[in-house]
């Protein structure tokens, strides 16, 4: 069994068409990356997968585990081990960072019904998972996100990612708004998370974040399908010859 | 015209529940004329209704439909029932005195062993005592409400607290208002509290009923003077059972170089209104007042603030905050008056609004009245929904729509109840919101 397969999704965002018969499979312990150009659809791949709302499912299906996600709330498929990395994550004035996660892994645990993290347990948890990825103490205290640069707020949201431990990872245009030094570190934070039980989605419009986290298989996706799909080679070829060509053939 | 408007059914009922009650009332001679003239004061203005600007958004004349009697003493199966209420409310660390049913119980206040410099009598004790001039203060209170006139004409009881100059309680002051609720009735009260020259104290005021209460009314007035370099630190929690109705009322006076912090929540009662009439009177005085309004079903509560600048060099802080689901009925009003005396006034409120049905109602009524010509004034209002990106970014990461709600709630009252000064007071706000979130479920 896939950890997910999406078949033949169709997707409508206010009466227009933007997924038109997406088909993907993922297997445990493999990063795929989805390339295309602005438009194609990829964020909204990441959004239904995750059960943001606004998107209206006309066709096809998504199975994570082998159960349908489309009828799970966002929670629940939170609960069940799925993990989008926003591409802007939001601030949150007022929450405290430590707050929100811990009542986010709490509410997890609990989901699945396993026991909730005791406090000294838990910041012990969240202590280790943000020396590792460079987060300071203090950001920790601060609402969640406000006032990070975009490095930050990238690597809250890997700080996350290693703190829930998901089966799948789908990461939205990780790179957006980062430079060359915070992409790394991001990078770096990802990769330390790769593992044989857990998958990844790169979603990019670049191929140079795929320098630092290179992927079993790349998608190519134009107009809302998956158009071409291949090895790691494939994105190489892409920053060659760019989209265009694509873009006739979808 | 006002004495038209008295006579609505309320009003006639009013006239008569103080003929009947005047003979049970505690205090003669000097006390009796005070609250002859109070009752006629208040039968002048007659019960508010929308057609006076103060009380627009709250009509007595259509929310307070029924005048019920004046409690009775609580008798020992009351007190016991009000002790199990009190439980729940209890405060570490405080010297609690409790009202049960508008009538002082000793056996569940801590009147003992005062600290230096703390004086306290009941209120009763203080109108019974047979002084021909009862202490001023009692009286002078503005009689220009007409829900404050009636309080002066019915009050039987209430704490008189004094704090002598110089001298800093370290204990804070809980004043606990409980309703035994086992029939209907109204209970009128009045404390006072007068901090000497440098004197320092922390009240908390708490207003909650005994489980299974019926409805009942709450007719409350606290008088507060802060004398010259004085500080109060002042909660006030409303969380009376869903069936009450609560008017209360704050009057505070400030002397020079006083400071003043004050929050208010009302997450209780089905019809409430505090209304707090702050005179900075004294140079150089800061004032914090801040407020939290947290209503669901069919709740109306108005919070309703007069700051009333008359000296220079002295500041203001209001932050209020509204969560209204169902359909609730938050009202803030707040009137900030710089009068022309009083220069390098620094004032400032803000109120926001979060509304989270469609059916919800929030009235923000900031209003400020300028005549001095170098100051710093500012106000702004806002209302609006919880925002779905930050709803959706939550429930992504696990928590349900009620959890992620009640975080962002939380955070959104977090930014009033931040600015209460103590943390363990602080901590009793939190709790109180908590509780009103635990409930919505």
């Amino acid at each position: 069994m896939s950890l997910l397969e999406v078949k033949n999704l169709q997707v409508r965002v206010e009466e227009r068409e933007i997924l038109h018969g997406l088909s993907l499979t993922v297997n445990q312990g493999e990063v795929h990356a989805i390339m295309g150009p602005n438009g194609s659809g990829k964020s909204t791949l990441s959004h239904v997968i995750a059960g943001k709302p606004g998107y209206e499912v006309t066709g096809g299906e998504i199975l994570f585990k082998g159960e349908n996600l489309l009828e799970m709330s966002p929670d629940q498929r939170s609960a069940k081990g799925v993990f989008l990395a926003f591409q802007y994550p939001v601030e949150i004035p007022g929450v405290a960072t430590m707050t929100f996660l811990r009542t986010a892994l709490n509410a997890q645990r609990k989901a699945r019904g396993e026991s909730e993290f005791s406090t000294p347990d838990f910041l012990k948890k969240v202590r280790e998972v943000a020396a590792r990825l460079n987060i300071p103490q203090d950001m920790l205290r601060r609402g969640v996100n406000v006032g990070f640069s975009g490095g930050e707020k990238k690597r809250n949201e890997i700080l996350q990612m290693a703190l829930f431990e998901p089966s799948l990872c789908i990461l939205d245009e990780m790179d957006s708004g980062l430079d060359i030094d915070a992409l790394r570190v991001a990078a770096d934070g990802v990769n330390a998370l790769r593992s044989p039980d857990r998958a990844m989605v790169v979603i990019t419009h670049y191929q140079r974040l795929l320098n630092y986290i290179v992927p079993d298989v790349v998608h190519v996706m134009s107009k809302g399908r998956v158009v071409k799909s291949g090895g790691k080679e494939l994105a190489l070829e892409l920053e060659a010859s760019g989209y265009a060509q694509f873009e006739d053939a979808a | 015209m006002n004495l038209a408007l008295a006579k609505t059914e309320t009003g006639r009922a009013l006239s008569d529940a103080f003929a009947v009650a005047r003979d049970r009332l505690p205090g003669a001679g000097g006390v009796a004329d005070a609250r002859r003239q109070a009752f006629d004061a208040y039968q002048r203005a007659g019960l508010p209704h929308r057609r006076i600007e103060d009380w627009k958004y709250t009509d007595l004349r259509v929310l307070m439909r029924d005048v019920l009697p004046l409690a009775a003493a609580p008798d020992a199966a009351a007190l016991t029932r009000a002790g199990a209420a009190l439980k729940l409310h209890a405060i570490a660390g405080v010297r609690r005195l409790v009202l049960v049913d508008g009538v002082f119980a000793p056996g569940l206040s801590q009147m003992a062993d005062p600290e230096k410099g703390l004086g306290i009598r009941t209120l009763r004790e203080v109108l019974e005592a047979g002084d021909s001039a009862p202490p001023a203060p009692l009286f002078a209170a503005d009689t220009s409400d007409a829900m404050v006139a009636l309080n002066s004409a019915m009050m039987t009881d209430g704490l008189v607290i004094e704090v002598a100059d110089g001298a800093v309680l370290a204990k804070p002051l809980h004043i606990v208002h409980i309703a035994s609720g086992a029939v209907p009735a109204a209970m009128f009260t009045r404390s006072l509290l007068r901090l000497g020259k440098a004197a320092g104290a922390t009240l908390v005021e708490s207003y909650i009923a005994a489980e299974g209460a019926k409805t009942y009314q709450v007719h409350d007035s606290l008088v507060v003077s802060i004398g010259d370099d004085a500080r109060l630190d002042h909660v006030r929690l409303i969380e009376d059972s869903r069936e009450a109705f609560n008017i209360s009322s704050a009057l505070v006076s400030l002397g020079a170089h006083a400071h003043f912090n004050t929050f208010g929540m009302t997450s209780g009662a089905n019809v409430s209104r505090y209304q707090a009439v702050i005179a900075v009177a004294g140079e150089g005085s800061r004032v914090e007042t801040n407020g939290v309004n947290l209503l669901n079903g069919r709740q109306h509560a108005d919070t309703t603030l007069f700051l009333d600048h008359a000296v220079p060099n002295c500041s203001s802080r209001e932050i209020f905050r509204a969560v209204v689901d169902d359909r609730g009925h938050s009202v803030f009003q707040g009137r900030i008056i710089v009068r022309p005396k009083a220069q390098k006034t620094d004032a400032k409120m803000m109120t926001r609004a979060l509304l989270l049905s469609d059916q919800a109602e929030a009235d923000n009524k900031p209003e400020l009245e300028i005549f001095a010509d170098d100051v710093t004034c500012g106000h702004g209002a806002t209302t609006g929904a919880l925002d779905e990106s930050l709803l959706f970014y939550l429930r992504a990461r696990g928590l349900s729509e009620k959890e992620a709600q009640a975080l962002l709630i939380q955070a959104f009252v977090g930014e009033a109840i931040e600015q209460i000064a103590s943390d363990g007071l602080r901590e009793l706000a939190i709790s109180a919101a908590e509780r009103w979130l635990a409930a919505r479920g």
